[in-house]
Protein backbone atom coordinates (compact mmCIF):
# COMPACT_ATOMS: atom_id res chain seq x y z
CA UNK A 1 0.00 0.00 0.00
CA UNK A 2 1.65 3.11 -0.83
CA UNK A 3 2.11 5.25 1.80
CA UNK A 4 0.21 8.77 0.39
CA UNK A 5 -2.93 6.80 -0.35
CA UNK A 6 -3.36 6.16 3.62
CA UNK A 7 -2.30 9.69 4.36
CA UNK A 8 -5.37 10.10 1.87
CA UNK A 9 -7.92 8.98 3.89
CA UNK A 10 -6.59 10.72 6.84
CA UNK A 11 -6.66 14.25 4.88
CA UNK A 12 -9.94 13.18 4.13
CA UNK A 13 -11.61 12.71 7.64
CA UNK A 14 -9.63 15.21 9.24
CA UNK A 15 -11.54 17.37 7.06
CA UNK A 16 -14.98 15.78 7.63
CA UNK A 17 -15.14 12.85 10.11
CA UNK A 18 -18.55 11.69 8.45
CA UNK A 19 -17.31 10.73 5.58
CA UNK A 20 -19.03 7.49 4.46
CA UNK A 21 -16.23 4.46 3.74
CA UNK A 22 -18.88 4.54 0.40
CA UNK A 23 -17.22 7.97 -0.15
CA UNK A 24 -14.03 7.55 0.97
CA UNK A 25 -13.80 4.26 -1.30
CA UNK A 26 -15.02 6.30 -4.03
CA UNK A 27 -12.91 9.76 -3.37
CA UNK A 28 -9.91 7.35 -3.15
CA UNK A 29 -10.31 4.95 -5.65
CA UNK A 30 -9.90 2.11 -3.51
CA UNK A 31 -12.17 -0.93 -2.53
CA UNK A 32 -14.69 -0.37 0.31
CA UNK A 33 -12.90 -3.03 2.23
CA UNK A 34 -9.58 -2.12 1.86
CA UNK A 35 -11.04 1.27 3.07
CA UNK A 36 -12.98 -0.25 6.33
CA UNK A 37 -9.52 -2.38 7.03
CA UNK A 38 -7.69 0.86 7.15
CA UNK A 39 -9.77 2.85 9.23
CA UNK A 40 -10.37 0.32 11.45
CA UNK A 41 -6.54 0.02 11.85
CA UNK A 42 -5.99 3.83 12.46
CA UNK A 43 -8.71 3.45 15.08
CA UNK A 44 -7.04 0.62 16.91
CA UNK A 45 -3.32 2.10 16.77
CA UNK A 46 -4.63 5.43 17.99
CA UNK A 47 -3.96 7.00 14.98
CA UNK A 48 -7.21 8.08 14.60
CA UNK A 49 -8.19 9.49 18.55
CA UNK A 50 -11.17 10.84 17.91
CA UNK A 51 -13.83 12.08 16.17
CA UNK A 52 -15.79 15.03 16.85
CA UNK A 53 -17.63 18.19 15.64
CA UNK A 54 -16.87 21.81 15.74
CA UNK A 55 -19.55 23.62 16.95
CA UNK A 56 -19.63 27.53 17.73
CA UNK A 57 -21.25 27.44 21.40
CA UNK A 58 -21.86 31.27 21.56
CA UNK A 59 -24.07 30.83 18.35
CA UNK A 60 -25.87 28.27 20.21
CA UNK A 61 -26.73 30.45 23.09
CA UNK A 62 -24.05 29.20 25.42
CA UNK A 63 -22.78 31.20 27.51
CA UNK A 64 -19.89 29.05 28.85
CA UNK A 65 -16.35 30.73 29.08
CA UNK A 66 -13.08 29.10 28.59
CA UNK A 67 -9.98 30.35 29.55
CA UNK A 68 -6.04 30.26 28.33
CA UNK A 69 -4.03 29.46 31.60
CA UNK A 70 -0.30 29.48 31.11
CA UNK A 71 1.18 27.47 34.31
CA UNK A 72 4.76 28.12 35.18
CA UNK A 73 5.79 24.65 36.79
CA UNK A 74 9.43 23.39 39.03
CA UNK A 75 10.16 20.34 36.79
CA UNK A 76 11.65 17.41 38.98
CA UNK A 77 14.10 14.63 38.38
CA UNK A 78 12.72 11.61 36.29
CA UNK A 79 8.92 12.92 35.58
CA UNK A 80 10.23 16.72 34.14
CA UNK A 81 6.59 18.22 33.81
CA UNK A 82 4.68 14.80 33.28
CA UNK A 83 3.09 13.90 36.64
CA UNK A 84 1.80 18.08 36.98
CA UNK A 85 0.86 17.60 33.06
CA UNK A 86 -1.26 14.79 34.10
CA UNK A 87 -2.61 16.19 37.32
CA UNK A 88 -4.18 19.08 35.30
CA UNK A 89 -5.23 17.23 32.69
CA UNK A 90 -7.50 14.87 34.42
CA UNK A 91 -9.83 17.51 35.97
CA UNK A 92 -12.82 16.78 32.84
CA UNK A 93 -12.67 21.19 32.67
CA UNK A 94 -9.71 20.74 31.16
CA UNK A 95 -9.94 20.55 27.40
CA UNK A 96 -5.99 20.88 26.48
CA UNK A 97 -3.00 20.63 28.06
CA UNK A 98 0.36 21.23 26.05
CA UNK A 99 4.05 21.59 27.16
CA UNK A 100 5.42 24.62 25.59
CA UNK A 101 8.67 26.99 25.40
CA UNK A 102 8.89 30.55 26.41
CA UNK A 103 7.93 32.35 29.96
CA UNK A 104 5.68 29.68 31.22
CA UNK A 105 5.68 25.62 31.13
CA UNK A 106 2.45 24.37 30.27
CA UNK A 107 -0.42 25.53 28.28
CA UNK A 108 -3.90 25.22 29.56
CA UNK A 109 -7.19 25.61 28.29
CA UNK A 110 -10.39 25.16 30.91
CA UNK A 111 -14.33 25.41 30.61
CA UNK A 112 -16.61 26.31 32.77
CA UNK A 113 -20.26 27.68 33.50
CA UNK A 114 -18.88 31.15 34.20
CA UNK A 115 -15.77 33.29 34.68
CA UNK A 116 -16.27 32.78 38.62
CA UNK A 117 -15.98 29.13 38.10
CA UNK A 118 -13.13 29.08 35.94
CA UNK A 119 -11.29 31.53 38.31
CA UNK A 120 -11.86 29.03 41.70
CA UNK A 121 -10.39 26.18 39.91
CA UNK A 122 -7.57 28.41 39.11
CA UNK A 123 -7.14 28.90 42.31
CA UNK A 124 -8.10 26.11 44.30
CA UNK A 125 -7.17 23.37 42.12
CA UNK A 126 -4.52 24.62 39.88
CA UNK A 127 -2.33 27.14 41.54
CA UNK A 128 -2.34 24.48 44.79
CA UNK A 129 -0.60 21.39 43.07
CA UNK A 130 2.93 20.77 44.33
CA UNK A 131 5.68 22.71 42.23
CA UNK A 132 3.01 25.23 40.30
CA UNK A 133 4.78 28.61 40.77
CA UNK A 134 2.91 31.34 38.72
CA UNK A 135 -0.19 31.19 36.49
CA UNK A 136 -2.07 33.20 34.33
CA UNK A 137 -5.06 33.36 33.04
CA UNK A 138 -6.27 34.68 29.95
CA UNK A 139 -10.41 35.06 29.07
CA UNK A 140 -11.51 33.86 25.71
CA UNK A 141 -13.24 36.60 24.04
CA UNK A 142 -14.14 35.63 20.56
CA UNK A 143 -13.32 32.71 18.41
CA UNK A 144 -12.41 33.81 14.95
CA UNK A 145 -10.69 30.66 13.51
CA UNK A 146 -10.33 27.16 15.56
CA UNK A 147 -8.58 24.23 14.08
CA UNK A 148 -8.93 25.74 10.77
CA UNK A 149 -12.58 26.14 10.85
CA UNK A 150 -13.96 30.06 10.43
CA UNK A 151 -15.61 31.01 13.24
CA UNK A 152 -17.09 34.37 11.34
CA UNK A 153 -20.17 33.61 8.83
CA UNK A 154 -18.94 33.65 5.09
CA UNK A 155 -21.24 33.88 2.71
CA UNK A 156 -22.10 32.59 0.20
CA UNK A 157 -20.50 31.02 -3.08
CA UNK A 158 -19.64 34.08 -5.46
CA UNK A 159 -19.18 32.13 -8.43
CA UNK A 160 -20.56 32.59 -11.58
CA UNK A 161 -23.37 29.86 -11.37
CA UNK A 162 -22.33 28.69 -15.14
CA UNK A 163 -19.09 29.72 -16.54
CA UNK A 164 -17.12 28.51 -19.79
CA UNK B 1 -27.16 54.28 -37.51
CA UNK B 2 -24.12 52.82 -39.64
CA UNK B 3 -23.88 49.08 -39.35
CA UNK B 4 -21.67 47.23 -37.22
CA UNK B 5 -18.48 45.17 -37.79
CA UNK B 6 -19.03 42.42 -40.09
CA UNK B 7 -16.42 39.93 -38.51
CA UNK B 8 -18.59 40.72 -35.22
CA UNK B 9 -21.69 40.08 -36.50
CA UNK B 10 -20.66 36.76 -38.02
CA UNK B 11 -19.67 35.37 -34.92
CA UNK B 12 -21.73 32.99 -33.57
CA UNK B 13 -23.14 33.65 -30.08
CA UNK B 14 -21.41 31.69 -26.95
CA UNK B 15 -23.90 28.77 -26.29
CA UNK B 16 -22.97 28.53 -22.69
CA UNK B 17 -24.22 32.19 -22.51
CA UNK B 18 -27.85 31.27 -23.26
CA UNK B 19 -27.90 28.51 -20.99
CA UNK B 20 -26.33 30.98 -18.55
CA UNK B 21 -29.32 33.12 -18.87
CA UNK B 22 -31.85 30.07 -18.11
CA UNK B 23 -29.81 29.18 -14.96
CA UNK B 24 -29.64 32.21 -13.94
CA UNK B 25 -33.34 32.42 -13.61
CA UNK B 26 -33.56 29.78 -11.10
CA UNK B 27 -33.40 29.40 -7.53
CA UNK B 28 -31.44 26.31 -5.30
CA UNK B 29 -29.55 25.25 -8.05
CA UNK B 30 -26.84 22.75 -7.52
CA UNK B 31 -24.31 23.82 -10.15
CA UNK B 32 -22.12 21.50 -12.27
CA UNK B 33 -21.72 23.86 -14.69
CA UNK B 34 -18.60 26.12 -13.15
CA UNK B 35 -15.35 26.39 -15.17
CA UNK B 36 -13.60 28.03 -12.22
CA UNK B 37 -11.97 26.71 -8.91
CA UNK B 38 -14.07 26.87 -5.71
CA UNK B 39 -11.21 27.73 -3.66
CA UNK B 40 -10.43 31.38 -2.64
CA UNK B 41 -6.93 32.51 -4.12
CA UNK B 42 -4.68 31.26 -1.04
CA UNK B 43 -4.33 34.52 1.23
CA UNK B 44 -0.46 34.98 0.65
CA UNK B 45 -1.02 35.55 -2.60
CA UNK B 46 -4.12 38.33 -1.41
CA UNK B 47 -1.81 39.56 0.91
CA UNK B 48 0.66 39.89 -1.23
CA UNK B 49 -1.17 42.48 -3.38
CA UNK B 50 -2.66 44.43 -0.72
CA UNK B 51 0.29 44.65 0.46
CA UNK B 52 1.74 46.23 -2.73
CA UNK B 53 -1.25 48.68 -2.89
CA UNK B 54 -0.45 49.81 0.24
CA UNK B 55 2.90 50.45 -0.16
CA UNK B 56 1.61 52.38 -3.49
CA UNK B 57 3.06 50.37 -6.21
CA UNK B 58 -0.13 51.13 -8.28
CA UNK B 59 1.67 51.85 -11.70
CA UNK B 60 2.07 50.97 -15.22
CA UNK B 61 4.91 48.08 -15.37
CA UNK B 62 7.11 47.18 -18.84
CA UNK B 63 4.50 46.18 -21.33
CA UNK B 64 6.11 42.47 -21.01
CA UNK B 65 5.20 42.40 -16.97
CA UNK B 66 7.60 42.90 -14.27
CA UNK B 67 11.22 40.92 -14.59
CA UNK B 68 10.68 39.38 -11.39
CA UNK B 69 7.62 37.52 -12.55
CA UNK B 70 9.05 36.81 -15.53
CA UNK B 71 12.34 35.28 -14.38
CA UNK B 72 9.97 33.06 -12.05
CA UNK B 73 7.98 31.94 -15.07
CA UNK B 74 11.11 31.10 -16.60
CA UNK B 75 12.60 29.21 -13.59
CA UNK B 76 8.67 27.32 -13.44
CA UNK B 77 8.81 26.43 -16.44
CA UNK B 78 12.60 25.25 -16.69
CA UNK B 79 12.28 23.22 -13.12
CA UNK B 80 8.39 21.73 -14.08
CA UNK B 81 9.48 20.83 -18.03
CA UNK B 82 13.31 21.82 -19.11
CA UNK B 83 12.38 23.92 -21.46
CA UNK B 84 14.25 27.59 -21.68
CA UNK B 85 12.47 30.66 -21.91
CA UNK B 86 14.46 33.92 -22.02
CA UNK B 87 12.76 36.16 -19.34
CA UNK B 88 13.62 39.05 -21.15
CA UNK B 89 12.36 38.36 -24.48
CA UNK B 90 10.68 34.98 -24.88
CA UNK B 91 8.15 35.14 -22.23
CA UNK B 92 4.91 38.19 -21.95
CA UNK B 93 2.45 38.62 -18.87
CA UNK B 94 -1.03 38.66 -20.42
CA UNK B 95 -4.75 39.27 -19.02
CA UNK B 96 -5.35 35.90 -18.67
CA UNK B 97 -4.75 33.08 -21.62
CA UNK B 98 -7.81 34.64 -23.15
CA UNK B 99 -6.16 37.43 -24.01
CA UNK B 100 -2.58 35.38 -24.92
CA UNK B 101 -4.93 33.30 -27.15
CA UNK B 102 -6.65 36.28 -29.21
CA UNK B 103 -3.32 37.96 -29.55
CA UNK B 104 -1.43 34.26 -30.54
CA UNK B 105 -4.43 34.35 -33.21
CA UNK B 106 -3.77 37.70 -34.27
CA UNK B 107 0.12 37.52 -35.02
CA UNK B 108 0.82 34.33 -36.70
CA UNK B 109 -2.94 34.52 -38.89
CA UNK B 110 -3.33 36.15 -42.16
CA UNK B 111 -7.04 36.47 -43.93
CA UNK B 112 -7.91 33.01 -45.68
CA UNK B 113 -5.35 31.09 -42.92
CA UNK B 114 -7.12 28.44 -41.62
CA UNK B 115 -6.11 26.92 -38.02
CA UNK B 116 -6.92 23.15 -37.22
CA UNK B 117 -8.82 23.35 -33.88
CA UNK B 118 -9.25 19.85 -32.21
CA UNK B 119 -13.46 19.71 -30.80
CA UNK B 120 -15.05 19.76 -28.18
CA UNK B 121 -13.04 22.48 -27.18
CA UNK B 122 -12.65 25.79 -24.92
CA UNK B 123 -15.27 28.58 -26.19
CA UNK B 124 -12.94 31.02 -27.07
CA UNK B 125 -10.70 29.15 -29.58
CA UNK B 126 -12.46 29.45 -32.65
CA UNK B 127 -13.83 32.56 -31.93
CA UNK B 128 -10.47 34.11 -31.72
CA UNK B 129 -9.29 32.67 -34.78
CA UNK B 130 -12.16 34.31 -36.72
CA UNK B 131 -11.48 37.63 -35.56
CA UNK B 132 -7.94 37.53 -37.30
CA UNK B 133 -9.48 36.85 -40.13
CA UNK B 134 -8.59 33.21 -40.24
CA UNK B 135 -10.99 30.54 -40.85
CA UNK B 136 -10.73 27.91 -38.08
CA UNK B 137 -11.24 24.09 -39.29
CA UNK B 138 -12.81 22.00 -36.48
CA UNK B 139 -11.93 18.14 -35.84
CA UNK B 140 -14.48 16.46 -33.68
CA UNK B 141 -12.55 14.15 -31.34
CA UNK B 142 -13.90 10.85 -29.17
CA UNK B 143 -13.49 9.72 -26.18
CA UNK B 144 -11.85 6.66 -28.11
CA UNK B 145 -8.93 8.31 -28.45
CA UNK B 146 -8.82 10.62 -25.59
CA UNK B 147 -10.39 13.46 -27.32
CA UNK B 148 -7.05 13.73 -28.70
CA UNK B 149 -7.31 13.93 -33.02
CA UNK B 150 -5.51 11.12 -34.71
CA UNK B 151 -3.29 11.64 -37.50
CA UNK B 152 -5.74 10.83 -40.00
CA UNK B 153 -7.66 13.61 -38.61
CA UNK B 154 -5.44 15.42 -39.07
CA UNK B 155 -4.74 14.91 -42.33
CA UNK B 156 -8.24 15.42 -43.68
CA UNK B 157 -8.04 18.81 -41.90
CA UNK B 158 -4.97 19.48 -43.90
CA UNK B 159 -5.30 21.93 -46.90
CA UNK B 160 -2.67 24.57 -48.27
CA UNK B 161 -4.04 27.38 -46.14
CA UNK B 162 -3.68 25.39 -42.89
CA UNK B 163 -1.08 27.72 -40.94
CA UNK B 164 -1.51 26.40 -37.11
CA UNK B 165 -2.50 24.03 -34.78
CA UNK B 166 -4.30 25.24 -31.97
CA UNK B 167 -5.20 22.67 -28.89
CA UNK B 168 -5.38 22.84 -25.44
CA UNK B 169 -4.64 19.43 -23.10
CA UNK B 170 -5.20 19.17 -20.19
CA UNK B 171 -8.96 19.76 -21.86
CA UNK B 172 -11.57 21.64 -20.99
CA UNK B 173 -14.55 20.45 -21.29
CA UNK B 174 -13.62 16.98 -21.87
CA UNK B 175 -10.58 16.28 -18.96
CA UNK B 176 -8.54 14.97 -21.32
CA UNK B 177 -5.09 14.43 -21.66
CA UNK B 178 -2.18 13.87 -24.11
CA UNK B 179 0.29 10.89 -24.10
CA UNK B 180 3.64 11.62 -25.08
CA UNK B 181 3.08 9.80 -28.19
CA UNK B 182 -0.07 11.48 -29.12
CA UNK B 183 1.62 14.86 -28.22
CA UNK B 184 5.13 13.93 -30.50
CA UNK B 185 2.54 12.98 -33.40
CA UNK B 186 0.66 16.22 -33.76
CA UNK B 187 4.28 18.00 -32.72
CA UNK B 188 5.79 15.53 -35.56
CA UNK B 189 2.67 17.15 -38.08
CA UNK B 190 3.28 20.73 -37.41
CA UNK B 191 6.67 20.22 -38.29
CA UNK B 192 6.35 18.24 -41.78
CA UNK B 193 3.57 20.79 -42.61
CA UNK B 194 5.67 23.43 -40.82
CA UNK B 195 2.51 24.96 -39.12
CA UNK B 196 2.95 26.98 -35.95
CA UNK B 197 1.53 25.29 -32.58
CA UNK B 198 -0.53 27.37 -30.38
CA UNK B 199 -0.68 25.37 -27.07
CA UNK B 200 -3.28 26.28 -24.20
CA UNK B 201 -1.67 24.76 -21.22
CA UNK B 202 -3.81 25.85 -18.49
CA UNK B 203 -4.72 23.13 -16.33
CA UNK B 204 -1.05 21.35 -16.78
CA UNK B 205 -0.91 21.21 -13.14
CA UNK B 206 -4.34 20.10 -12.76
CA UNK B 207 -3.33 16.14 -14.38
CA UNK B 208 -3.59 13.78 -12.43
CA UNK B 209 -1.91 10.31 -13.21
CA UNK B 210 1.66 10.64 -14.80
CA UNK B 211 3.29 13.61 -15.99
CA UNK B 212 1.81 17.16 -17.67
CA UNK B 213 3.43 17.04 -21.04
CA UNK B 214 4.74 20.29 -21.70
CA UNK B 215 3.83 20.80 -25.88
CA UNK B 216 7.20 23.19 -26.18
CA UNK B 217 9.24 20.68 -24.26
CA UNK B 218 9.30 17.81 -27.76
CA UNK B 219 11.64 17.59 -30.24
CA UNK B 220 10.73 20.52 -33.09
CA UNK B 221 8.37 21.83 -31.19
CA UNK B 222 9.83 25.20 -29.48
CA UNK B 223 10.34 27.17 -32.34
CA UNK B 224 6.99 26.89 -33.73
CA UNK B 225 5.11 26.87 -30.32
CA UNK B 226 3.33 29.81 -28.43
CA UNK B 227 2.99 28.01 -25.17
CA UNK B 228 -0.14 30.24 -23.78
CA UNK B 229 -0.50 29.23 -19.34
CA UNK B 230 -1.70 31.27 -16.49
CA UNK B 231 -2.41 31.45 -13.07
CA UNK B 232 -6.43 31.07 -13.01
CA UNK B 233 -6.39 27.34 -12.45
CA UNK B 234 -3.56 26.28 -9.98
CA UNK B 235 -3.70 28.77 -8.37
CA UNK B 236 -7.01 29.52 -8.37
CA UNK B 237 -6.37 33.08 -9.61
CA UNK B 238 -9.38 33.36 -12.12
CA UNK B 239 -10.81 37.05 -11.34
CA UNK B 240 -6.95 38.26 -11.45
CA UNK B 241 -7.09 37.78 -14.82
CA UNK B 242 -3.20 36.69 -14.89
CA UNK B 243 -1.57 34.34 -17.95
CA UNK B 244 1.70 34.46 -19.55
CA UNK B 245 2.65 33.78 -22.91
CA UNK B 246 6.26 32.08 -24.11
CA UNK B 247 7.52 31.98 -27.48
CA UNK B 248 10.48 32.46 -29.53
CA UNK B 249 11.31 36.26 -29.82
CA UNK B 250 10.47 36.80 -33.15
CA UNK B 251 6.97 35.39 -32.64
CA UNK B 252 6.74 36.91 -28.89
CA UNK B 253 8.04 40.52 -30.19
CA UNK B 254 4.64 40.46 -32.79
CA UNK B 255 2.26 39.86 -30.07
CA UNK B 256 4.27 42.27 -27.96
CA UNK B 257 3.28 44.54 -29.94
CA UNK B 258 -0.51 44.34 -30.32
CA UNK B 259 -0.06 43.80 -26.75
CA UNK B 260 1.63 46.93 -25.97
CA UNK B 261 -1.16 48.92 -28.08
CA UNK B 262 -4.59 47.14 -26.68
CA UNK B 263 -3.27 46.64 -23.18
CA UNK B 264 -0.47 48.57 -22.05
CA UNK B 265 0.18 46.16 -19.45
CA UNK B 266 -0.81 43.37 -17.10
CA UNK B 267 -2.46 45.25 -13.77
CA UNK B 268 0.46 45.38 -11.39
CA UNK B 269 -1.44 44.05 -8.22
CA UNK B 270 -2.16 40.66 -10.20
CA UNK B 271 1.66 40.49 -11.08
CA UNK B 272 2.63 41.20 -7.15
CA UNK B 273 0.19 38.21 -6.22
CA UNK B 274 1.61 36.02 -9.27
CA UNK B 275 4.95 36.50 -7.69
CA UNK B 276 4.15 35.58 -4.49
CA UNK B 277 2.45 32.51 -5.97
CA UNK B 278 5.38 31.21 -7.58
CA UNK B 279 7.41 31.96 -4.90
CA UNK B 280 5.71 30.14 -2.19
CA UNK B 281 2.14 29.05 -3.66
CA UNK B 282 3.21 24.77 -4.04
CA UNK B 283 1.99 24.00 -0.61
CA UNK B 284 -1.45 25.35 -2.05
CA UNK B 285 -1.50 23.99 -5.68
CA UNK B 286 -0.51 20.52 -4.04
CA UNK B 287 -3.79 21.05 -1.36
CA UNK B 288 -5.87 22.10 -3.87
CA UNK B 289 -5.08 19.36 -6.65
CA UNK B 290 -5.73 16.86 -4.22
CA UNK B 291 -8.85 18.17 -3.41
CA UNK B 292 -9.69 18.22 -7.22
CA UNK B 293 -8.46 14.59 -7.34
CA UNK B 294 -10.42 13.03 -5.07
CA UNK B 295 -13.90 14.42 -6.51
CA UNK B 296 -12.78 13.44 -9.73
CA UNK B 297 -13.22 9.59 -8.81
CA UNK B 298 -16.13 10.50 -6.68
CA UNK B 299 -17.91 12.04 -9.48
CA UNK B 300 -16.42 9.48 -12.34
CA UNK B 301 -17.43 6.59 -9.99
CA UNK B 302 -21.07 8.29 -9.49
CA UNK B 303 -21.64 8.92 -13.10
CA UNK B 304 -20.71 5.50 -14.09
CA UNK B 305 -23.01 3.82 -11.33
CA UNK B 306 -25.93 6.28 -12.88
CA UNK B 307 -25.25 4.41 -16.08
CA UNK B 308 -23.82 7.53 -17.98
CA UNK B 309 -20.47 6.58 -18.94
CA UNK B 310 -17.67 8.74 -18.38
CA UNK B 311 -14.32 7.95 -19.53
CA UNK B 312 -11.96 8.87 -16.35
CA UNK B 313 -10.70 12.68 -17.21
CA UNK B 314 -7.10 12.50 -16.38
CA UNK B 315 -6.74 16.49 -16.43
CA UNK B 316 -8.49 19.87 -15.56
CA UNK B 317 -11.86 19.60 -13.32
CA UNK B 318 -14.27 18.20 -15.62
CA UNK B 319 -15.77 15.17 -16.26
CA UNK B 320 -17.43 14.88 -19.94
CA UNK B 321 -19.93 11.59 -19.51
CA UNK B 322 -21.87 10.26 -22.63
CA UNK B 323 -25.43 11.00 -22.24
CA UNK B 324 -26.24 9.05 -25.36
CA UNK B 325 -27.74 5.86 -23.40
CA UNK B 326 -30.97 8.56 -22.34
CA UNK B 327 -31.64 9.32 -26.21
CA UNK B 328 -31.84 12.93 -25.29
CA UNK B 329 -29.64 15.60 -27.44
CA UNK B 330 -27.60 17.43 -24.89
CA UNK B 331 -29.30 20.57 -24.61
CA UNK B 332 -32.13 18.50 -23.59
CA UNK B 333 -30.17 16.61 -21.00
CA UNK B 334 -28.94 19.50 -20.01
CA UNK B 335 -32.38 21.85 -19.83
CA UNK B 336 -34.72 18.86 -18.46
CA UNK B 337 -32.00 17.89 -15.78
CA UNK B 338 -32.24 21.71 -14.63
CA UNK B 339 -35.97 22.31 -14.88
CA UNK B 340 -36.95 18.85 -12.90
CA UNK B 341 -34.01 18.42 -10.28
CA UNK B 342 -32.31 21.45 -10.32
CA UNK B 343 -28.85 20.78 -11.40
CA UNK B 344 -26.97 22.96 -13.66
CA UNK B 345 -24.52 20.72 -15.92
CA UNK B 346 -23.65 22.36 -19.41
CA UNK B 347 -24.54 20.92 -22.70
CA UNK B 348 -21.19 19.39 -24.76
CA UNK B 349 -22.57 21.40 -27.81
CA UNK B 350 -21.61 24.38 -25.91
CA UNK B 351 -18.01 23.66 -27.08
CA UNK B 352 -18.53 22.45 -30.61
CA UNK B 353 -20.72 20.02 -32.70
CA UNK B 354 -18.74 17.34 -32.20
CA UNK B 355 -19.63 17.55 -27.79
CA UNK B 356 -23.40 16.45 -28.42
CA UNK B 357 -24.29 13.63 -26.51
CA UNK B 358 -22.08 14.47 -23.76
CA UNK B 359 -22.48 17.20 -21.20
CA UNK B 360 -19.74 18.66 -18.86
CA UNK B 361 -19.78 18.71 -15.04
CA UNK B 362 -17.47 20.94 -13.44
CA UNK B 363 -16.30 19.05 -9.90
CA UNK B 364 -14.74 22.23 -8.98
CA UNK B 365 -17.08 22.48 -6.48
CA UNK B 366 -17.66 21.11 -2.26
CA UNK B 367 -17.79 17.25 -1.98
CA UNK B 368 -21.17 17.24 -0.18
CA UNK B 369 -22.64 19.21 -3.28
CA UNK B 370 -21.30 16.59 -5.93
CA UNK B 371 -23.01 14.29 -3.52
CA UNK B 372 -26.19 15.57 -3.62
CA UNK B 373 -25.96 16.72 -7.83
CA UNK B 374 -25.01 12.27 -7.91
CA UNK B 375 -27.95 11.34 -6.18
CA UNK B 376 -30.61 14.44 -8.61
CA UNK B 377 -28.80 13.26 -12.16
CA UNK B 378 -29.56 9.50 -10.86
CA UNK B 379 -33.14 9.96 -9.89
CA UNK B 380 -33.64 11.96 -13.27
CA UNK B 381 -32.23 9.32 -15.61
CA UNK B 382 -34.05 6.35 -13.94
CA UNK B 383 -36.95 8.54 -14.11
CA UNK B 384 -36.43 9.39 -17.66
CA UNK B 385 -35.61 5.42 -18.55
CA UNK B 386 -39.03 4.54 -20.42
CA UNK B 387 -39.03 8.10 -22.30
CA UNK B 388 -36.01 6.83 -23.07
CA UNK B 389 -36.60 4.23 -25.00
CA UNK B 390 -40.19 4.60 -25.59
CA UNK B 391 -38.82 6.73 -28.68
Amino acid sequence: MPYFLMDEILTILEQDARTSIESLSRMTGRSMDDVRKSVADYEKSGIIKNYKTVVDWSKAGSTRVFAFIDVKVAPARDVGFDDVAERIYRFPEVHSVWLVSGDYDLRVVVEGENVQQVGLFVAQKLSTIDRVQATSTHFLLKRYKEDRTVFVDEGEDPRLIVSP
Amino acid sequence: MPELSNLVESLAPSGIRRFFDIVASMKDVVSLGVGEPDFVTPWAFREAAIYSIERGQTQYTSNYGLIELRRLIASHIRSFYGVNYDASAEILVTVGVSEGMDIAMRSILNPGDEVIVPEPCYVSYKPCVHLACATAVGIDTTAATGFVPTLEQLNSALTPQTKALLFGYPANPTGGTVSLEQAQMMVDFAVEHDLYIVSDEIYDRLTYEGKHICIASLPGAYERTILLNGFSKAYAMTGWRLGYACAPEKILSAMVKIHAYTIMCAPIAAQKAAIEALSSGEPAVKDMVGHYNRRRRLIVAGLNEIGLECHLPNGAFYAFPSIKSTGMTSEEFAERLLFEEQVAVVPGTAFGAGGEGHVRCSYATAIDKIEIALHRIGRFVRNNSLVGTAR
